[in-house]
């Protein structure tokens, strides 16, 4: 029977099952970062230890200083933002860890960037993570999920995750993207048309020429916005673009060992006439650049569009959200968002802190000047590395951007890396919801180009625009 | 962990859609460890003014429904982070169950992991439920785990659906761990053949 990319990947993980619809899975890849000490502590307190320290992989990410690194732990003045990093070189440590990229590590960053940019995430692994962004590492065509303390602690105890089988939703986008229209944008699209319960219980299959187009940076930001779907994984099928990405990386096979992984790899896309549980499709030759205006990410427009009103909504749910979403943003129906006033500008992230965002931000940053305070937090030290190497710090610098390490900051904010009260910030991040970067800060989503463009212009504009497409 | 058979008690009405669980506790807080007083920072933004006032417009802060054990919310309740903590927060304020027309995926798995029960009724008596807990303020709820079943304050029951391994093990409060354990020799013959077949992932 022909079996999709997901299926594949779940049944050959299956250890044992327990009912019809239950299994005890392999995990291949657990990732591990300083929010995870509610696990360990528990893991500690049964006497036990992490049961295959090498298949666990740990990186400082969100309590990490995106200034004054130099200083590295030093910069931490916070004393329990300090207790996070202390006690995560700990737990490491009495679990005999080794990949352990820590503040000061050359390697150090946001987990779901670092896993792929080292060839850590695989096609068709099964991967965790203590993270609701884990979907991220879907984009090489893995499931990667997100879980609770509690699971992780399991997994650490025995490298197993008993889970219940998603449903599959593929969702299909035809058709070439138009200039100046990115992966960000389509992701936004995918959550404004199918809400961010779209996707609840189901493991996600991207599909379709628009994402088969994509680089993996694109495909690697699609995934990561599945979570906004509230989907259990989001997934691509591997193909040359996956494989020519992960050639030579630090964890990939080598040798006769890559022959064998591509033979392995080429077996997993989904098969013709494969079922899915449900279909969508979308045709990218009608998306435009995207933001929010909203709390949720569902509440997601074209930049050419006006804030909605919740008397256009159908359910009540929905209505009274976009109610209280227009009083915390402080918006009225109808405004057009184009030309909206910012305060701030932040990219980075694991949805956009990859070396192409930074480079697409930075075509549009070159020679102009931002209005307003704005930073950038590369996704990783290597990301910022190599971003600094082409010379891209150097035009974000002169553009007025602080150009700072790298680390989660403020699209979690854990850090203290947080927006004020009442300001409105242009962001490259993954979620919009009241208080997210910061008590009373309102958050625009969209991609780092549009972030850019915001930037010089200190509203929301059309980056096409700026880019003479329009 | 600790078993959920049955719980009766006072219930209150969340009327927003979509609450995050950066609503539930904002992130933060999450670098508190969980000592006395945590469940002080349950929904700490929608719960506390500037000056770290009660709100009076947050239902909590409400005489009657202080008390609350069980909560009946709006849609896609714990959508977001999976941050554990959002259920460590409600249990240390004594939430033992979330009744709502629909859940986050990952904060769905982390209530059911501390003996929290999460109920799916569909939308339509989730606000009627509401209704009944707004007209009569401290009213109470009973959420039967063994007969899958919510009472609301007029006496009607409902019937809710949960997975038939999830039902045992908040019964029984049984830990993964242990079930995952009597399974080693399956394990360990799967990683076997497994890093056989894919060697560089050993």
């Amino acid at each position: 029977m022909p079996q999709t990319l997901f299926e594949k990947i779940w049944n050959r993980h299956v250890i044992v099952k327990r009912g019809e619809n239950e299994a005890l899975l392999h995990v291949d890849r657990n990732f591990v970062h300083e929010g995870s000490f509610h696990a360990f502590g528990a893991l500690a307190a049964e006497g036990r230890k992490v049961r295959k320290p090498r298949q666990t992989f740990a990186t400082a990410d969100h309590y990490v200083p995106t200034l004054n690194r130099e200083k590295g732990e030093a910069a931490v003045t916070d004393p329990e933002m300090r207790n996070m990093l202390d006690l995560f070189a700990k737990n490491t440590r009495a679990n005999d860890i080794t990949h352990y990229y820590s503040l000061e590590h050359p390697q150090q960053g946001i987990v779901h960037v670092v896993g792929p940019e080292l060839g850590i995430t695989q096609p068709g692994l099964v991967i965790t993570c203590g993270d609701s962004h884990t979907p991220t590492h879907g984009a090489f065509g893995a499931y990667a999920v997100g879980i609770g303390a509690s699971q992780l602690k399991q997994i650490l105890a025995t490298q197993c995750l008993w889970q219940k089988k998603p449903k599959t939703l593929r969702v299909t986008v035809d058709g070439a993207l138009p200039p100046g229209v990115t992966a960000k944008d389509i992701v936004l699209a995918i959550i404004a048309k199918i809400g961010t319960a779209g996707g609840t219980s189901h493991a996600v299959e991207f599909a379709g020429a628009a994402i088969r187009a994509l680089s993996m940076e694109g495909r690697l930001t699609v995934c990561n916005m599945a979570t906004e779907l509230g989907a259990r994984s989001g997934m691509v099928a591997p193909d040359d673009t996956t494989y020519t990405y992960l050639a030579g990386r630090e964890f990939a096979p080598k040798g006769s060992h890559w022959d064998k992984a591509l033979q392995f790899w080429r077996s997993l896309p989904t098969d013709d006439g494969a079922r899915f549980d449900r279909e969508v499709t979308l045709a990218a030759a009608q998306l435009a650049p995207m933001v929010t205006w909203g709390t949720s990410p569902e509440e997601a427009i074209s930049i050419n569009a006006a804030v909605p009103d919740p008397a256009s909504a159908g359910d009540a749910n929905k209505r009274s959200h976009m109610e209280q979403a227009l009083r915390y943003m402080e918006l009225t129906p109808g405004t057009p968002v184009d030309g909206l006033k910012i305060d701030r500008a932040f990219i980075g992230t694991c949805t956009n802190g990859r070396i192409e965002d930074l480079r697409a931000a930075a075509a549009v940053l070159k020679g102009r000047k931002s209005l307003v305070p704005a930073w950038v937090s590369p996704g990783s030290t290597t990301v910022k590395r190599q971003a600094e190497a082409e010379g891209l710090d150097k035009i974000f610098i002169a553009a007025g951007f602080d150009w700072r390490a790298s680390g989660c900051s403020s699209c979690a904010a854990t850090n203290g890396d947080t927006v004020p009260a009442g300001e409105r910030c242009a962001s490259t991040s993954n979620r919009n919801f009241e208080g997210r970067q910061g008590k009373g800060a309102r958050t625009h989503l969209m991609s780092p180009a549009m972030v850019a463009a915001a930037a010089v212009t200190g509203k929301l504009t059309d980056v096409r625009k700026l880019m003479g497409i329009q | 962990m600790q078993p959920f058979t049955k719980v009766t008690g006072v219930a209150a009405p969340l009327e927003l859609a979509n609450i995050d669980t950066d609503k539930i506790i904002p992130a933060r807080f999450l670098r508190r460890l969980r000592e006395p007083g945590y469940e002080k920072l349950a929904f700490h933004d929608i719960r506390y003014d500037a000056d770290g006032k009660d709100r009076a417009d947050f239902v909590l802060n409400q005489a009657p429904y202080k008390s609350a054990k069980i909560l009946v919310a709006g849609a896609n309740f714990g959508c977001g982070s999976s941050r554990e903590a959002a259920v460590y927060v409600m249990w240390d304020y004594g939430i033992r169950s979330v009744i709502a027309p629909s859940f986050g995926d990952i904060h769905y798995g982390n209530e059911l992991q501390n003996g929290m029960l999460p109920v799916v009724l569909p939308d339509a008596t989730c606000q009627k439920l509401r209704q009944q807990l707004r007209d009569q303020p401290g009213a109470q709820i009973t959420v039967d785990l063994e007969t899958q079943t919510v009472t609301g304050p007029d006496g009607a029951t409902y019937r809710f659906e949960i997975d038939p391994s999830h039902k045992e093990r908040l019964l029984k409060g049984l830990d993964d761990i242990g079930l995952v354990m009597q399974n080693i020799k399956e394990i360990e013959a799967f990683e076997k053949k497994h890093h056989a077949e894919l060697p560089w992932l050993a």
